[in-house]
């Protein structure tokens, strides 16, 4: 019998035609299927070096993100980062960073599918994240490349600020979240909707 | 009859809009900027309630929070109980009614919405009067982030209820232009209908904004009615003014009896006399504040009562003015009345002891007996009270490092002082925060004589016709009297916080405002003690009744509590799946066919499963990377058997005990490669056996080269069970050599499954042949698709979480947590052959060896079979040796942890923990239920394939 | 809600982190050289003072490390945070905080086992 590549599902396949329903200053897209890893090393470590020689970017210091290049590697923990990349690139990405870092001692997972990401953006943003999230999301405070794994609403999530005052930001879910998340973050604008 | 206390020009309201009202089912106007209280008092309607102990006639006495007996009931456009007139503004259509102290909970849904939203801020300032106002436009102009919170729909506090002037004009204006310039200012926010109702840790202070209420049933639905604010503040500045207290004396109860600020704030902020012929009682100059502003407006005041020996001469002389009749020295010592009053006892007060009563018609009674400051939220954050005998009152005793109190809620009296106030605090805040001052310019207050001090009167002695103290009201709300605290005193009670649950003093949704202090004033003079040592009873929040509601906020529905769902959840809710909750995921529970009950769907399941083939989601199980060098040294510590010698390929079940050696969860371990493990836990325990994991790693070993990494939700996990499984995945799997040889029972192999990078491994938990099919989870619907067709022609059945049950439990495989409790080791679940003899130690090792886990006589796993084979007994039943129930206390053998029926033995069984349990085997016990005791035979746990001979099918 | 500040993340709600009981309390180095008491003292006894105490906490909804604080049991203060491995803070006006040892434990600090 022949097989064909199965049609992949994300966590919140049927939910952009609710997304594109928002106000415009709440833009909400899913971006599906990334290529997510999980980097543990000890930061300065010849292990931690190789790694970034590999991928060509600082790992960022603690509460913050990297999303300048193609992998983007966002800080999770003081020896814990999740390295995003496009998607289909899991296994090439743990073989090339293994080889990299060889006898040393790091380790590498992938975790694509553990969680999915939202893009948010448009100037409600802010205020719809200050609804579930304890933490100031003041630019003084928390300016762009924040990373911040902390509790939206009742969810466990990693908030990067991408844009100025989170004016557009990425939060990454746990799939078996993500249909609260987003049910929680329609919900938070039903006042800008104007519908009930 | 509306409008007919209203006075021509006072107040802000919108008058050339009229709202339409209904009250105890009369129809009354009023206008924007009413409340309920001052509209219904516009009309002249006193009289709102009735005492829920005594039935007693009950009136509006104040203006404001503070408000004892004006509770009402909204019946339209929504049903709400326990609200206070005095703060429920007006709107049109708005239907209520008086409430005798109870109110009637909804029985339909609320269909408002409610919602909560975080701030933070260098400063918050709570409350917008005079203090507040100079307080935050400091702060704002110094560049902080200002939060000014404030409960009234416009600014200015005690300013809109009186005629001050504030460089020369009203002083309202100068409030609204504050008001303006703060709003403009980006780091401000300005709430107003916002009351700060709880202080909390680390600044943390909450706040209920009444978003829509006063839009009655014009509130847009998809706006949220209230509002619950998370204000985070380095800094918090409680300007929250004070209340008015009355005085005790007989009949204080009656409608028209009013404090004398509120009389005044009536006429300043609504326009409305309460009386046409007042009486005022006072004890101090404040009240005289109300008797000349109400006269210059048109009341009557046929008397002030001066409890003072002497009264300034100023005071004096604008009350002639006015034709106002002052008499120093005297009280008043009780009413005349039924729903209103109609008359004053007043008589000569000297060294304690009444004079001649005289009576003074009146149909209003102003009572004013000093000032408390507003000081519940400062004290909730633990700001210390001090009792100053000057005002008679307790304030607070300076400030602490991050709260501070300004204006009236400090003691401050003046108007100028209370200016004043809100700068040096704002000033002592930023100086906290190491940052520069603005001072806010202070207005030019008009010139006023320094007031004279007041004279603490907390009670009048009742006349020597009548006992003392009752009639003579505390608490008007929970009709608590003066004999009520001295007969708490007299019981032997010393403690005002003992008083306040004996009287209930205190209790009711005005949080004692007004009979608080009064309380503590009463029981220091019963008991012959300081006031000052008995102190206050303790504030806490709420400091105004919040509705359930508004603490639920969005947390709803479907928000209140996560639902997790995996990757294939859209397929089971189109097949017809009922869940259940594990933990906070939707499992399939059974998939019910046409006309089929729970037990046929469950019988149907099971019987595919052994006969056929079947295939449930099992991606729920927790499943945690371990990698690094040191994987295995960290895996064999924390498991009772061997893990660093399993191979890569190959699969070991184990078992993870505490350092106490009771099972605490259990799993498969595969090994991926020579320096990486794969180990699944329970589905409700991965998040707590990760953070256990780390706890050992990270506190303990630190020097072990491992990671850990949670990979639960990377994976979609299907396990496919029963003797035509093989055939199903072979032909799912072209790649995949499923022989028995070539793919053995624990072992696992990477390989392509319809068409995406899957993971078998070849693992049972129901004693039949059975693979388990990882796929990452964007992979998971499509292969659960290709394979329910591909199992089309071999009968595929799914099944859910009760068949799974079944299957396993006639195995007699345990699920820790549902027939293990915490006081259970792996060798009384008969798993001896899990615990490791070769490994010098490991987690829970050199417990097994406590005499507790070495008696014989411990609860051992073992089956049940009860003598009727249709008899399904309730899990958690008791078992007992003897087929009659002794006396108490029973001797209990044990309980059933699990019980099901089973299609394969044809009959009911049950797992349970019997005391002694494997060497009971074959005896009879009883289960007691219901009266009844049903006979049960022990059994060998495993019920099912005893030999184990279906696993390879 | 309390503030507790995580020493990698910064300061976060309470609601993040898990309790994880008293600090310093190392898993004796051979539990099999113990009695059945000093193994019982172990596993099931803990210090419960009234005032300052050393004690673990999980960043479980962040950085999902543990780490030490001494806080006060009175108060809820929390009067120091540290990393695991370090030594705890002296305790505010009193002798530094002793490490509370299990019979037969042994620390890696190198303090001498009471037993």
């Amino acid at each position: 019998m022949t097989v064909e590549t199965p049609v992949r599902s994300s966590p919140l396949d049927g939910w952009q035609n609710t997304f594109d329903r928002l106000p415009e200053s709440l833009a909400i897209r899913e971006i599906p299927f990334l290529t997510q890893l999980s980097l543990r090393v000890e930061p300065g470590s010849p292990a931690a070096r190789a790694v970034e020689d590999a991928l060509g970017i600082a790992l960022p210091g603690p509460s913050r993100a990297d999303m300048s290049g193609e992998v983007k590697a966002l800080w999770l923990g003081p020896d814990e980062w999740l390295l995003v990349a496009p998607p289909d690139q899991g296994h090439d990405l743990v073989t090339r960073l293994r080889a990299a870092i060889g006898d040393a001692f790091a380790t590498v997972t992938d975790v694509s599918a553990q969680r999915t990401t939202l893009a948010l953006s448009g100037h409600l943003t802010r205020e719809v994240l200050a609804r579930g999230c304890a933490i100031d999301l003041d630019p003084r405070v928390t300016p762009v490349g924040s990373c911040l794994t902390t509790l939206l609403a009742q969810a466990g999530v990693t908030l990067v600020v991408r844009g100025v005052a989170a004016s557009s930001a990425w939060l990454l879910v746990r799939s078996s979240f993500a249909g609260y998340l987003a049910s929680w973050l329609v919900d938070a604008c039903t006042e800008y909707r104007g519908d009930v | 009859m509306s409008d007919t206390y209203r006075t021509a020009d006072h107040g802000h309201l919108d008058r050339g809009t009229t709202l339409s009202f209904v009250f105890d089912g009369v129809r009354y106007t009023g206008h924007p900027g009413d409340t309920l209280a001052s509209a219904l008092l516009a009309s002249g309607v006193h009289r709102v309630a009735t005492g829920i102990k005594y039935g007693r006639p009950r009136g509006i006495m104040a203006a404001g929070v503070e408000e004892p007996n004006a509770l009402v009931q909204i019946e339209a456009p929504f049903p709400e109980p326990m609200l206070t007139a005095t703060t429920v503004e007006l709107y049109d259509g708005l239907v209520a009614r008086g409430l005798g102290g109870q109110g009637r909970l909804s029985d339909q849904p609320d269909p408002a919405r409610y919602d909560t939203l975080h701030a933070h801020c260098d400063v918050l300032v709570v409350g917008a009067g005079p203090a507040g106002l100079t307080a935050a436009l400091t702060a704002a102009r110094s560049g902080a982030r200002v939060v000014l919170a404030d409960e009234l729909p416009l600014p200015g506090g005690s300013l809109l209820g009186g005629a001050e002037t504030l460089d020369g004009a009203p002083a309202t204006a100068w409030a609204t232009a504050v008001i303006d310039e703060l709003a403009a200012c980006p780091d401000v926010t300005v709430l107003s209908r916002t009351t700060a109702f709880g202080h909390y840790d680390d600044g943390l202070v909450l706040a209920l904004e009444k978003r829509t209420d006063h839009l009655g049933a014009a509130a847009p639905a998809h706006v949220s009615r209230q509002r619950i604010w998370r204000i985070r503040a380095r800094q918090v500045v409680y300007a929250t003014g004070a209340y008015e207290r009355p005085v005790a004396f007989d009949d204080n109860d009656r409608p028209g009896i009013m404090l004398a600020g509120s009389a005044r704030t009536y006429l300043g902020r609504f326009g409305v006399l309460a009386g046409r012929r007042a009486v005022v009682f006072t004890t101090d100059d404040s009240a005289y504040r109300a008797a000349l502003d109400l006269a210059d407006a048109g009341m009557r005041i046929a008397a002030v009562i001066d409890a003072r020996e002497s009264v300034a001469a100023h005071l004096l002389a604008a009350c002639a003015e006015r034709g106002i009749e002052v008499r120093p020295g005297h009280v008043v010592t009780g009413t005349s009345g039924i729903d209103r009053i109609s008359r004053a006892h007043v008589a000569p007060f000297a060294d304690g002891a009444l004079g001649e009563r005289q009576g003074v018609d009146c149909d209003l009674l102003l009572v004013c007996g000093g000032w408390n400051p507003a000081v519940a939220l400062f004290s909730q954050a633990g700001g210390p009270l001090v009792y100053d005998p000057e005002p008679g009152a307790f304030v607070p005793a300076g400030a602490l490092p991050t709260v501070r109190t300004a204006g009236a809620a400090r003691g401050t009296t003046t108007l100028a002082g209370c200016l004043a106030d809100g700068v040096d605090a704002v000033a002592d805040a930023l100086a906290a925060l190491e940052r520069s001052v603005s001072p806010a310019p202070l207005p030019a207050v008009a010139a006023t004589a320094p007031a004279a001090p007041g004279r603490v009167l907390w009670r009048v002695p009742s006349p020597q016709d009548t006992p003392d103290g009752s009639h003579q009201f505390v608490d008007l709300q929970r009709d608590a009297l003066v004999t009520d605290v001295l007969r708490a005193t007299g019981a032997g009670l010393r403690s005002v916080e003992h008083v306040k649950r004996y009287t209930t003093i205190g209790t009711a949704h005005d949080q004692g405002r007004t009979s608080g202090v009064m309380t503590s004033g009463i029981v220091a003079e019963a008991l012959g003690v300081d006031i000052a040592d008995l102190g206050t009873t303790r504030f806490r929040p709420p400091a105004v009744p919040v509705a359930f509601a508004a603490f639920a906020g969005r947390n709803r529905g479907e928000l209140f509590d996560p639902v997790r769902v995996t990757a294939l959840h859209p397929w089971h809710v189109e097949h017809g799946a009922l869940f259940e909750d594990v933990g906070q995921w939707k499992r399939p529970w059974y998939y019910p066919r046409e006309g089929e009950s729970m037990d046929d769907a469950v019988q149907r399941e099971c019987r595919a499963a052994r006969e056929g083939v079947a295939m449930m989601d099992g991606s729920t199980l927790g499943k945690i990377d371990v990698q690094g060098p040191d994987a295995g040294v960290l895996l064999d510590r924390l498991y009772t058997n061997l893990m660093s010698t399993l191979k890569p390929g190959r699969i070991r079940y184990g078992v993870m005990c505490g350092v106490d050696g009771m099972a605490m969860d259990d799993g498969t371990v595969i090994r991926l490669a020579e320096e990486e493990f794969l180990l699944t836990t329970t589905t409700g325990n991965a998040a707590r056996v990760l953070e256990w994991m780390e706890e050992w790693l990270q506190t303990e070993w630190p020097e072990l080269r491992v990671h850990l990494t949670s990979v639960t939700e990377h994976w979609v996990t299907i396990p496919l069970v029963g003797p035509r499984s093989r055939e199903v995945l072979a032909s799912v799997a072209p790649g995949l050599d499923v022989g028995n040889d070539a793919f053995p029972f624990m072992s696992w192999r990477d390989t392509t499954v319809a068409g995406a990078a899957a993971r078998v491994c070849r693992i049972s938990f129901s004693g039949e042949l059975a693979y388990e099919i990882n796929v990452p989870a964007w992979d998971g619907l499509a292969v659960w698709r290709a394979l329910y067709t591909a199992g089309a022609p071999f009968g595929l059945t799914t099944y859910g979480t009760e068949t799974m049950h079944v299957l396993r439990a006639e195995k007699a495989y345990p699920i820790i947590g549902q027939d293990t409790d915490g006081t259970v080791t792996p060798q009384d679940l008969g798993m001896s052959w899990v615990v490791s003899r070769k490994k010098a130690d490991f987690m829970g090792k050199r417990s097994f060896a406590r005499p507790e886990n070495q008696r014989t006589d411990r609860k051992e796993l073992v089956a049940l079979l009860p003598a009727d084979e249709r008899r399904l007994l309730p899990e958690g039943a008791q078992i007992i040796a003897t087929s009659t129930v002794p006396a108490p206390p029973v001797p209990m053998l044990g309980h059933i942890t699990s019980s099901y029926r089973s299609d394969a033995l044809g009959r009911t069984f049950a797992l349970a923990l019997v005391r002694s349990g494997t060497r009971r085997i074959g005896e009879t016990l009883y289960v007691p239920l219901d009266g009844e005791t049903v006979p049960v035979t022990v059994s060998e746990p495993v019920l099912f394939d005893k030999e184990g001979a279906r696993r390879d099918g | 809600m309390q503030l507790i500040e995580c020493p990698w993340c910064g300061a976060r709600e309470e609601a993040e982190f898990h309790y994880g009981g008293q600090a310093h309390v190392a898993h004796p180095e051979d539990p099999h050289a113990l009695d059945d008491e000093q193994w019982a003292r172990y596993v099931f006894f803990r210090d419960n003072p009234k005032g300052p105490f050393a004690e673990r906490w999980a960043h479980a909804a962040g950085c999902r490390r543990w780490f030490n604080a001494l806080r006060d049991t009175v108060t809820h203060e929390f009067l120091a945070v540290y990393r695991v491995g370090d030594p705890p803070p002296p305790v505010p006006g009193t002798a530094p905080a002793t490490h509370r040892t299990a019979p037969g434990a042994q620390p890696r600090q190198g303090q001498e086992a009471t037993s």
